[in-house]
């Protein structure tokens, strides 16, 4: 029994006004879908949580004509100015309902409320906010005079991150003119939904944004459709390769933004609670489903076992449990078949020989839970180095020299992002330049910000979202010029 | 080729890998004519394995070519547009013989193609300040994005314009501190053998470029299934071919340029789209305290 | 902490420059990354029981202080009943766990809570600035100590450390300990005046080094006085301390906790940085004067299920 046993502190449910059916987001109404319903799980009590009506391949044809339809009539002949408008009320709106969109987000996702809270909702209501404000000055973006929108955009989320997520994909959609058909996660589709209503609210006209619920084959359904100018998807790396051979030969453009296996690299001069926790947000961040988390630690050996053993100290203290209380800092993987995937990648670190170590922390029986575990001992051809876990399992391996680093931090198919902590500016910098990933944190760890572009190197996709780049994937740039 | 009583030395064209001038390890040539089908040399038919190479070759000259700095990367390149220039005759000779176009188009093709490589090598410092910036974060933090290269860019020349067509496709690969492993034209490929005679005595260095004469069918396959090569350029691919060349390219999540569906008039003024195809935006965020 | 350090500490007070070298030797403190810690660890709900538990612990934590130069020898005694029965209507509201005054009021003190198990603390070497020689700062600690405080809050040479004379500051942390006798040592590192959370883990480490039983933030005459962020620094130095050496040794907070959230933000950190076993009065102190009575309204509130007001309470 601890000393100090803080009592639960459950936020209400209630807030999230879950409603037992939610329908498909189609032409500015919402309408039963054709598709086979599907039930989406609180994956903290296995429960359902509410039915989805999801979409046919009809029902696509009706989104994607109806985002047709709003981008030639209304949508791209409509002054920036006031599409504008549209977004800075769409990121009010979100704003004022931030509380129930956060609630919602933790019981359909799992994620713990402080993070849906503090995190998710906040800066989805920034992405729009960021992007509202570049709808009237496009001119200005260094894309070259007056670019021009693409047209209609598929976007394809993953659950990892479902309003955000969103938020990514149709902020700068809107902001350059584009209309939006969006198929949320299988798993998570209800903020998507929520956000359908803001649309409602905000008035935006119809069939300018569109959500499809369903699960994979909706999203290829999406992605193939002929009359898609523009395919943006998030998720698995496997499901992006899959996506850029069935566009390959096409005229539609694609951005894609894949899975990550991130190298957090430690120095002997880190500043050394603040590197912990780097490393703590770094994996342990939403239960480890994100596509930027550092899952490997690299760490140099002078100081190897002074890192792990104040890492694990500081792992115990990690709450884990029911996310809808305010003080669980580890909620619930988001699936079933996502713990599954965790458990056999764990079992084949432990068979490869790693040593693990997982927290103490009590683990409710009911819901879908892993807790946080640490292997060390990690050899660089083992799977836990090299395959995405996507969950709150970190590999740590150790290093000698810069070079080192670098090459062991290089030494992957992903490119998505990296992490350094060291107090030597001059060897920040140049490990910066030498890490071949899309964002570096250096000393700090997980900071997304819209005006910050975010997106990957090699097999972790191509194309930026956020800043400046983010507009171009939008946008039709000089890169239609041949010469 | 000009005459006079003398003989002349007729020279072996040859492939360009790693900053040396092999033969095919395959053993094969085949012969070049003109547009009107007089023989003007053979070339070497580079296969598979010297595909290969090249590869090989330009991912290890990646490090130092993209580490240089842009102002020594623009010296270089300009470099080249002046030796480009010294050999401005020989140039005209090849175009004219290898696109059958009168001596004054030839002329005209060869000095717009030194003044684009001059366009491009001028580029390799601005691009940063173009491209990258500060990101005003809500934070506490210093954030700021610069545009990198993105590796070992595969390159399917222009099968019709032999060195204009060829220098555009080329120098932004170089431009942005990537290296390239390209196949030049498969009929005329011998204006791109000369400017790989340029690039080895203009300080660029061994394996940046590297160059295979041969056929972009047989090639391309390789070149697009290739792991080590992080994007692609199918200009000289046949259209019918490029569908399958993308799908392969798609399973290391390649790069795949968007080229138009025929070649494109090569004299009109370039854009920055080829540059912004060969960088990667790393952001670099960084807190700010005392 | 590492096996390294243990073996550094033995050599880092062997003279001066081996001092200065051993806290050069520190990790580095990233602003940034500190403070949004801190901030993330402030947003803890602690309700019902837990609440309940963290107002009576918090209770027993406080140095119930008057430091004014207008205190009465009367009104140390009204403080002084007030930390033995805080709440007399409610008498299972436990004591504080010292009264803190200047050292010429101590023995006023001692007197009134004679048969107590409220302990007496006085400040000592010419606080609150420490503006003054090296005898008369000891002379001012056998004052307290000869009065009866069995806890001495001193203050550190702030000019000294902030010049890098950290072996003066050593040597007078030593000194005062020693005139300290058996009392217990509180070493106030003031850490408003030392501008970087560096400085407050290098003046941490030095005072733990000097011998100093308590880490303490700050008179509570200088702004900032107590953070968040500076206690985490402060409660990472006695962890890490007690890894390297098995000693334990405490943190007191002062100067600027006024309210029951802000009071439990810091047993939060304390369970949550150095460990649970730093959850008691012996470990971990607040300084306070007002603190005390929104303590004592809330655990009102808690028991009543409605709010109480300030004139319930004893002055």
């Amino acid at each position: 029994m601890p000393v100090f046993d803080y009592a639960p502190a459950p936020e209400n449910r209630d807030i999230a006004r879950v409603k037992q059916y939610y329908q498909p987001f189609i032409g500015g109404g919402f309408v039963d879908g054709d598709g086979e319903p599907l039930k989406t799980l609180n994956p903290a009590t296995g429960e359902v949580l509410a039915e989805v009506s999801t979409v046919s391949s009809s029902d696509v044809d009706s989104a994607v004509h109806a985002a047709r339809r709003a981008f030639e009539r209304v949508w791209s002949p409509m002054p920036g100015a006031e599409r504008a408008k549209y977004i800075f009320r769409i990121a009010r709106l979100i704003q004022e309902r931030a509380r129930e969109l956060a609630v919602l987000e933790s019981l359909d996702n799992g994620k713990p409320i402080r993070e849906s809270r503090d995190a998710d909702i906040p800066t989805a209501a920034a992405y729009f906010f960021y992007h509202a404000g570049w709808a009237d000055k496009l001119d200005y973006a260094g894309l070259g005079p007056s670019p021009q929108p693409l047209g209609v955009a598929g976007q394809v989320i993953p659950w990892n991150f479902p309003l955000l997520m969103l938020a990514w994909k149709i902020a700068p959609a809107l902001a350059t003119g584009n209309t939006v058909v969006l198929k949320p996660a299988e798993t998570t589709p209800l903020t998507a939904l929520v956000f359908a209503e803001i649309c409602q609210q905000a008035d935006l006209p119809p069939g300018v944004v569109n959500i499809v619920p369903g699960a994979g084959d909706v999203g290829e359904m999406l992605v193939t459709h002929p009359d898609v100018d523009k395919v943006a998807f998030t998720g698995s790396t496997e499901v992006g390769k899959l996506i850029q051979r069935q566009l390959a030969g096409t005229r539609t453009r694609l951005t894609l933004e894949l899975g990550g296996k991130a190298a957090n690299i430690v120095f002997d001069d880190a500043p050394i609670d603040q590197a912990i926790e780097g490393i703590v947000n770094g994996i342990f961040f939403n239960q480890g489903h994100v596509c930027c988390a550092g899952s490997r630690l690299l760490v140099q050996e002078s100081v190897a076992d002074e890192v792990l053993s104040k890492l694990r100290a500081r792992v115990e203290t990690l709450r884990l449990g029911d996310p809808l209380d305010k003080n669980t800092d580890i909620g619930a993987i988001n699936s079933a078949e996502q713990l599954a995937k965790i458990r056999e990648l764990v079992a084949s670190g432990e068979d490869e020989g790693a040593q693990r170590w997982t927290s103490p922390c009590p683990v409710p029986e009911k819901g879908f839970f892993f807790a946080p575990t640490v292997f060390s001992g990690v050899e660089s051809s083992m799977r836990i180095a090299r395959e995405e876990i996507f969950g709150p399992v970190l590999s740590v391996q150790t290093f000698r020299t810069p070079d080192e680093a670098v090459t062991k931090a290089n030494t992957t198919p992903y490119g998505l992002s990296a992490g350094v902590w060291t107090e030597k500016g001059s060897r920040i910098l140049w490990l910066t330049s030498k890490l071949r990933a899309g964002v570096v944190w250096a000393n700090t760890f997980n900071r997304f910000d819209p005006a910050a572009p975010f997106g990957g190197y090699k097999e972790s996709g191509f194309g930026r979202e956020g800043g400046r780049s983010g507009l171009a994937a939008y946008l039709k740039g000089d890169d239609d010029g041949a010469v | 080729m000009a005459r006079s009583d003398r003989v002349g030395v007729a020279k072996t064209y040859k492939l360009y890998i790693g900053g040396k001038f092999p033969r095919s390890e395959s053993g094969r040539s085949y012969p070049v004519t003109s547009e009107s089908g007089a023989f003007l040399a053979n070339a070497s038919q580079a296969s598979r394995k010297d595909l290969r190479d090249a590869v090989v070759a330009a991912r290890s000259a990646f490090g130092g070519w993209s580490g240089a700095t842009a102002y020594n990367r623009g010296q270089v390149l300009y470099r080249v547009a002046e030796v480009m220039e010294g050999r401005r005759d020989q140039f005209i000779a090849e175009v004219r013989d290898a696109e059958d176009v009168r001596p004054r188009t030839a002329e005209s093709l060869v000095d717009t193609a030194i003044d684009r490589w001059v366009w491009y090598a001028g580029w390799t410092d601005k691009l940063a300040a173009v491209l990258g910036g500060t990101n005003p974060v809500a934070g506490p933090y210093f954030s700021f994005t610069v545009p990198e290269p993105t590796g070992v860019v595969g390159v399917l020349a222009p099968q019709r314009s032999s060195l204009l067509g060829l220098v555009s496709v080329l120098a932004p690969v170089l431009a942005t501190g990537c290296t390239a492993a390209f196949v030049s034209s498969d009929a005329r490929p011998l204006p791109a053998i000369t400017l790989a005679e340029v690039l080895a005595t203009s300080d660029v260095p061994g394996g940046v470029v590297n160059l295979l004469t041969g056929q972009a069918a047989e090639l391309g396959p390789w070149l697009a299934s290739h792991a080590d090569v992080n994007a692609l350029d199918l200009t000289g691919a046949d259209p019918e071919h490029r569908t399958e060349l993308a799908r392969s390219a798609a399973d290391t999540v390649k790069r795949v340029l968007r080229v138009p569906e025929q070649e494109p008039d090569w004299t009109s003024s370039p854009g920055i789209g080829r540059l912004r195809a060969y960088l990667e935006d790393k952001t670099v965020w960084h807190p700010m305290g005392v | 902490m590492s096996v390294a350090l243990a073996e550094r500490l033995d050599d880092a007070t062997r003279d001066a420059s081996s001092l200065r070298r051993f806290l050069a030797g520190l990790p580095g403190v990233d602003q940034v990354g500190l403070e949004q810690r801190a901030a993330t660890l402030a947003t803890r709900s602690i309700k019902q029981d837990a609440k309940r538990w963290a107002i009576d612990t918090a209770i027993s934590m406080v140095d119930l202080t008057t430091l004014e130069g207008a205190d009465t020898r009367g009104a140390v005694r009204s403080l002084c009943a007030k930390a033995v029965r805080p709440d007399p209507q409610r008498p299972d509201t436990p004591s504080v766990a010292a009264v803190c005054v200047y050292p010429d009021l101590a023995a006023t003190a001692v007197e009134a809570l004679a048969g107590t198990d409220v302990a007496v603390a006085s400040v000592a070497t010419a606080f609150p600035s420490g503006r003054s020689n090296r005898a008369v700062k000891l002379a001012d600690t056998a004052l307290a100590v000869d009065s009866g405080a069995t806890e001495v809050d001193m203050v550190i040479d702030r000019g000294a450390f902030l010049e890098g004379r950290y072996g003066d500051v050593f040597d007078e942390i030593v000194a005062v300990k020693q005139a300290c006798g058996d009392s217990h040592l509180k070493v106030i590192l003031e850490t408003g005046e030392l501008a970087t959370y560096d400085n407050v883990r290098k003046a941490s480490w030095l005072a733990l080094l000097a011998g100093g039983d308590v880490i303490k933030t700050s008179t509570g005459k200088v702004s900032p006085a107590a953070t968040l962020p500076v206690a985490h620094v402060m409660l990472q130095a006695v962890r890490d301390f007690h890894e390297a050496t098995g000693e334990l040794r405490g943190v007191k907070v002062a100067g600027g906790i006024r309210t029951t959230k802000d009071a439990i933000r810091y047993l939060v950190a304390v369970n949550e940085v150095a460990g649970e076993r730093w959850l008691t009065p012996s470990l971990f102190r607040f300084g306070a004067s007002s603190l005390l009575n929104d303590l004592l309204l809330q655990r009102r509130a808690k028991q009543d299920g409605h709010y109480s007001g300030a004139n319930y309470l004893p002055e």
